[in-house]
């Protein structure tokens, strides 16, 4: 974003900006379980959420503006959703979307289930339901859509780089190009075996 | 596996298993190893999160070893702490794509230790509702299985018609994936005014809709390209993995528990078992599509069946099941589904074992690609259709 991110742009200037971030947003379709059939869903031409200016065709998370993490994280994927988080370029937005990725769900009481993915990346946005409806993630978009127009960019990332419970440990590094290449993988080539 | 064994293994010139003839590449010190490349767990083409680890030598594919687990959410152990009727809202949630069928799975279970009967009405609403979530389940496969080779367009093809079902299944049970509509003696409530009007008219448009899929990609020359005589499963080889539902009967073998081993009232309607030549993806594919059409039969077939009646039985307050065991199979859309449901006379099971069929179908993705190019792995891996949840529960 060079300059764009430390300079507070003037007030016609950043509505202009932000119109277009908002419209433009490169969703990464993070699809776990159940609730990634109704992101499907949602993207596909009854509901179609191409037309609120969401793409889901990012080839990866480095082309990614939003994350929807959809379904339910176990304790064994949590280290790739959260390297995949850390790939995402500044500024990026999570949509959690059903039951599952905002507490857990049914499987509260599973030992294999980590209750929530807010417990390994920040979430901007939390769509409740089991699954939730297509109508439902709209809706959370469109949450999404407000928050970034009235946003201020400088003031996001600064909040970002100072809260390091946000963006966990190596927090302000994730902003660093480098630090997200040098990184080291969570996954080995055959860890995390079963 | 160390670096030294692969590279003395590719200096014999032999891989374990399959006896596959690894061709010698340099000499001496410039002799190359195989390279093991983890596929998943999230990679668009192996839908869910399972992963997969090859070893390549170049581009054939030397070995494969799927790795499971990502999405085990600890369903059996679950289901020891919930009872008889909160079961039923977790057990439709293993494969989320046959949300109905699993839960029939477990009714079925439970009646069968209580000795009940279920009024007739209900049972062919059962029938009704687990042929419309086939159909449901395959569109989804044959939309993400286009997908995977590249075409986007069946996808929305098949959602259009998924939303219609899914709003005529909503009427009844209100929810769109997981319908938790089965309860212990029946379903949960009766079927709307004019629910069977409209499921006589979407069995209309599902008719004259097929053909259009049957062109789309089956009369599709790159999609015939990418499947015909790839990842061919013989049948000794399919049965002895335990491989069921339409990864078996493209093999050849016309087994189907609605046929061989009929539970509800199947044995009144007529069901037709597609069968495959020689078992490849083409096959696997081709019979998928077909099944759709076996299912839109049956169900116009129980259009005419349904009679008037009690769709549920009243039940105590607290449903136990008495001590004993019972072992329940059903046909899921994907295969064989088996509830192994133990109770020790308590209000929750003692023990619920699953068989469940995508675990038994991906046992088989080792052997299909073995000594197959990189890119055949691909329409391999979504051809042997499976559900992630059902493979990790
Ligand atoms: S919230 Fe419900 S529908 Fe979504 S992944 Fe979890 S169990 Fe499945």
């Amino acid at each position: 974003m060079g300059v764009m991110d430390q300079v507070e742009l003037p007030k016609p200037i950043k509505y202009v900006f932000n119109w277009g971030r908002k419209y433009s947003l490169w969703c990464f379709n993070f699809g776990l379980a159940c609730c990634a059939i109704e992101f499907i869903a949602a993207s596909t031409s009854r509901h179609d959420f191409i037309r609120h200016g969401v793409i889901p065709f990012a080839h990866g998370p480095r082309q990614a503006d939003l994350l929807v993490v959809s379904g339910t994280l176990t304790d064994k994927m949590a280290p790739a959703v959260k390297r995949l988080y850390d790939e995402m370029p500044e500024p990026k937005y999570v949509i959690s979307f059903g039951s599952c990725s905002n507490c857990g769900g049914p499987y509260w009481d599973s030992y294999s289930v980590t209750k929530g993915v807010d417990q390994v990346i920040p979430v901007d946005v939390y769509v409740p339901g089991c699954p939730p409806r297509p109508e439902a993630l709209l809706d959370g978009i469109m949450r999404l859509q407000d928050r970034i127009q009235n946003e201020s960019l400088p003031e996001r990332i600064a909040e970002r780089r100072r809260d390091p419970a946000n963006v966990g440990a190596e927090a302000g590094l994730a902003l660093d190009p480098h630090a997200v290449h040098t990184a080291a993988p969570v996954l080995g080539p055959t860890g995390g075996d079963a | 596996m160390s670096d030294l064994d692969t590279r003395e293994r590719v200096l014999q010139g032999t891989a374990p298993g399959e006896g596959l003839a690894i061709e010698l590449i340099g000499d001496g010190d410039l002799v190359t190893a195989d390279m093991s490349l983890s596929i998943g767990p999230a990679h668009p083409a192996t839908h869910g999160v399972f992963r997969i680890v090859f070893e390549m030598d170049g581009e054939r594919i030397v070995r494969a070893r799927p790795v499971i687990g990502y999405m085990h959410r600890g369903f059996e152990k679950l289901a020891e702490h919930r009872d008889y009727r909160q079961i039923m809202a977790l057990v439709n949630r293993h494969d989320w794509l046959s949300g109905f069928a699993n839960e029939l799975g477990v009714a079925l279970a439970v009646e069968q230790m209580l000795e009940m009967e279920v009024p007739e009405r209900a049972q062919w609403i059962r029938m009704l509702m687990a042929e419309w979530n086939r159909v449901l389940n395959h569109l989804m496969f044959i939309g993400s299985y286009a997908l995977e080779l590249g075409a986007i367009t069946p996808m929305f093809y098949a959602f259009r018609e998924r939303e219609d079902i899914q709003h005529l299944l909503e009427a009844a049970t209100g929810g769109r994936l997981h319908f938790t509509y089965n309860q212990v003696g029946g379903v949960k409530i009766d079927l709307p005014a004019g629910f069977l009007r409209e499921s006589e008219r979407l069995v209309g448009v599902m008719r004259q809709r097929m053909p259009d899929y049957f062109d789309l990609v089956h009369g599709n020359e790159i999609f015939r390209g990418r499947t015909v005589n790839v990842g061919p499963l013989p049948v000794d080889v399919a049965t002895s993995i335990g491989v069921t539902g339409p990864a078996l009967q493209a093999t050849g073998l016309a087994e189907d528990a609605r046929v061989t081993e009929p539970y509800l009232q199947y044995d009144k309607v007529e069901v037709e078992v597609p069968v495959g030549a020689n078992g490849d993806a083409f096959d696997r594919f081709d019979v998928l599509l077909r099944r759709i059409v076996a299912s839109i039969d049956v169900i116009d077939q129980i259009h005419g069946h349904i009679g008037a009646g009690p769709v549920n039985q009243k039940l105590p307050k607290m449903v136990k099941a008495p001590e004993g065991w019972t072992y329940v199979r059903t046909e899921n859309p994907l295969g064989q589904l088996g509830y192994w449901l133990e109770s020790d006379g308590g209000r929750t099971p003692w023990r619920l074992k699953m068989r469940t069929p995508s675990f038994s179908n991906v046992q088989a993705i080792p052997y299909l690609v073995e000594g197959q190019l990189l890119a055949d792995a691909i329409s391999i891996l979504g051809s042997v259709f499976f559900v992630v949840g059902d493979i990790d529960r």
